[in-house]
């Protein structure tokens, strides 16, 4: 069957003019606490957590933030998720694709325990954040340090300014007030590219803005927590090609800074924007590996079914 | 067959052109219903503001009854317009605090869950019970040597009636309808919503507050607004447990005022009804017509709050 051309693509250049860090080169060989550092050093200019955490550079390395191993999520006698296993990369984007309810929300909102908030959820397995088992973790600090966008545009009934405001305060605080937090909000909102177009509306609620622009409204304020990893679950689903296209560039460029976990059915975009692919099927993960691979040279067959649009 | 032919071969009709007979039979009969219900709404509304218009005079609203055989001796309404703001203020201020929080325990923790169903069909209970029971329940509470401080007592007996009685238990009137509204208002916010506050870390209550509440502001103004309409309007509580008098009692201060009885202007029409005690039909109508205008009012704000919230909505 003929895999129709995708679309031009912008990629990591690495040496060979392929994606950088190869499934192999930096598969947890052993040392699965996830700490990229200890990865890397032998080849890379070894990056500090603390400083450089920043200053990365995406062509050269990714850093490990997170692991998945042998994750099950069963709601109820349903398993949604069976046995995932995978690293989740700072410098990369990593797409989750694969027909409707085969899993990859599921596994998404497992990333920060949102799954916790349905009832009679259960798990197994484990997941680490830089090393750290997140069931260790109070769920409100850990979802500070993977923070998620959802695929409905859901802006809080505020202003531009109090949406990412409200990320930066204490739980139900008003404090600080907004002259102290002028600059971190207007960083989060350059971050998601927004602030030249709500520059002086900042004071405007946010659900008069455009949907593409409550999408990033959402991304802003998702960055503002200065997250580890950003998850998002079809951030473009509800969007027109030109929002989309510009939330694209920008979880292209975001990857820089934070690990991105994408979900998308949208096969195109996946193929736009990530570096990696998680294809799953059932609550399986039936192949991991780099975008050209997945889409151009799947081992399991029913990947490539899949991308060729066989199924699904 | 394709579609394309079927639909040359019936070319879409004007609508309505279409209709079986007895559709437009059936809708002829919901049309005649309707027009016939607002003409008697209508009817209502402009009878009152003509009537009341009629004999209302400025002075009235700044004079206190009096009692006179005719009605140029009565004077006017001022302390039963003050006696029903009195009673809207002090019952929202318990019902409305009350309401929102068993709407958010209803909505958004529903637990346990056998308690919450009890709680559901307690209001439910509460909306549909009649006020005279409730003011009865209200007089025999209030004269209990308990609550005796909240009323009057002479030689030693609890009079139970007074300010503070009857606003308890209109805020029971108020209630159910704050309760319905605020909840319809939460259950409205699609659950991405609150996941989206939990997903940057913040708390149910933090989320609550800062998040749902607001997004369900335009309820909780629908939800006070419909209460008050029905809190001014009741008349049996006012009658039984506020005394019915024809001004406040003299009492010292504020809160000996709220202690002691009074009047309201659901009480006052009754009285000067036809075939009340005071009989003064003319004060009655242009009472029932100041009550009429606040109760619209309060209608144009529900509407106002409910265009707002549509215009603010999630897609």
């Amino acid at each position: 069957m003929e895999l129709r051309k995708p679309p031009p693509v912008r990629r990591l250049t690495g040496k060979e003019g392929g994606p950088v860090a190869g499934w192999s080169a930096t598969a947890p060989n052993g040392n699965g606490n996830g700490n990229g550092t200890a990865n890397g050093a032998g080849q890379l200019a070894p990056p500090s957590f603390t400083t450089a955490r920043r200053l990365v550079e995406p062509s050269t390395l990714a850093i490990d933030r997170m692991h998945v191993e042998q994750l099950s999520v069963s709601y109820g006698p349903k398993r949604a998720v069976a046995d995932v296993s995978l690293p989740i990369r700072q410098g990369e984007v990593l797409a989750l694709i694969g027909p409707s309810g085969c899993g990859k929300t599921t596994l998404l909102r497992s990333l920060n325990r949102l799954t916790e908030i349905t009832k009679g959820t259960s798990y197994s397995g484990r997941i680490t954040l830089d090393g750290l088992d997140i069931a260790s973790m109070e769920p409100t600090e850990l979802r500070r340090r993977v923070t998620m966008v959802f695929q409905q545009p859901n802006p809080f009934p505020m202003s531009v300014f109090d949406n990412v405001a409200y990320v930066l305060r204490e739980q139900g605080r008003r404090r600080p007030r907004k002259r102290e937090l002028q600059q971190p909000v207007r960083d989060a909102l350059a971050r998601a590219g927004l602030l030249e177009e709500v520059e002086g509306n900042l004071d405007h609620p946010a659900l008069r803005l455009s949907g593409g622009q409550q999408q990033r409204l959402c991304i802003a304020r998702a960055l503002a927590a200065n997250p580890e990893v950003l998850l998002l679950d079809e951030p473009c689903s509800a969007l027109d090609p030109q929002s989309t296209k510009v939330i694209e560039d920008l979880i292209v460029k975001l990857r820089e800074d934070v690990a991105v976990v994408i979900v998308t059915h949208n096969l195109q975009q996946a193929y736009r924007v990530a570096d990696y692919v998680g294809f799953m099927y059932l609550g399986e993960l039936v192949e991991y590996g780099n975008g050209p691979t997945i889409f151009g040279s799947a081992r399991e067959q029913r990947t490539k079914e899949y991308v060729s649009g066989a199924f699904g | 067959m394709s579609a394309a032919t079927a639909v040359a071969a019936a070319p879409s009709p004007k609508p309505g052109s279409a209709w079986r007979l007895s559709d437009r039979i059936g809708l002829a009969f919901a049309w005649a219903l309707g027009l016939l219900f607002c003409a008697l709404t209508v009817a209502i509304i402009v009878y009152f503001l003509i009537e009341g218009i009629h004999y209302l005079r400025p002075s009235m609203l700044v004079t206190n009854p009096k009692a006179g055989f005719n009605q140029s001796q009565t004077g006017g309404f001022f302390a039963p317009l003050a006696g029903t703001a009195i009673l809207a203020a002090m019952s929202m201020a318990i019902a409305l605090p009350t309401g929102i929080g068993i709407a958010v325990w209803l909505s958004e923790y529903g637990r346990p869950y056998a308690l919450a169903r009890v709680a559901e069909s307690t209001i439910e209970m509460l909306a549909g019970a009649p006020s005279i029971v409730l003011a009865l329940f209200g007089l025999l509470l209030f004269q209990t040597p308990l609550l005796g401080f909240l009323s009057q007592t002479t030689n030693g007996v609890v009079l139970g009636p007074s300010f503070f009685a009857a606003s308890a238990m209109l805020s029971l009137v108020g209630l159910p309808l704050v309760v319905t509204n605020v909840r319809e208002g939460l259950q409205a916010i699609p659950s991405h919503v609150r996941e989206a506050s939990y997903a940057v870390g913040k708390t149910k209550i933090a989320t609550t507050r800062r998040v749902l509440l607001p997004a369900a502001r335009p309820n909780v103004i629908t939800g006070a607004m419909l209460g008050v309409g029905r809190i001014i309007g009741d008349t049996a509580i006012v009658l039984i447990l506020l005394g019915d008098t024809l001004t406040f009692s003299p009492s010292s201060g504020f809160l000996g005022l709220l202690r002691g009885e009074g009047t309201a202007l659901t009480s006052f029409i009754y009285d000067n009804a036809p075939s009340g005690e005071l009989n003064q039909p003319q004060k009655a109508y242009a009472a029932a017509f100041v009550l009429i205008v606040i109760v619209l009012l309060l209608n144009l704000v529900v509407e106002l709050a409910g265009r707002r919230a549509r215009r603010m909505r999630w897609s």
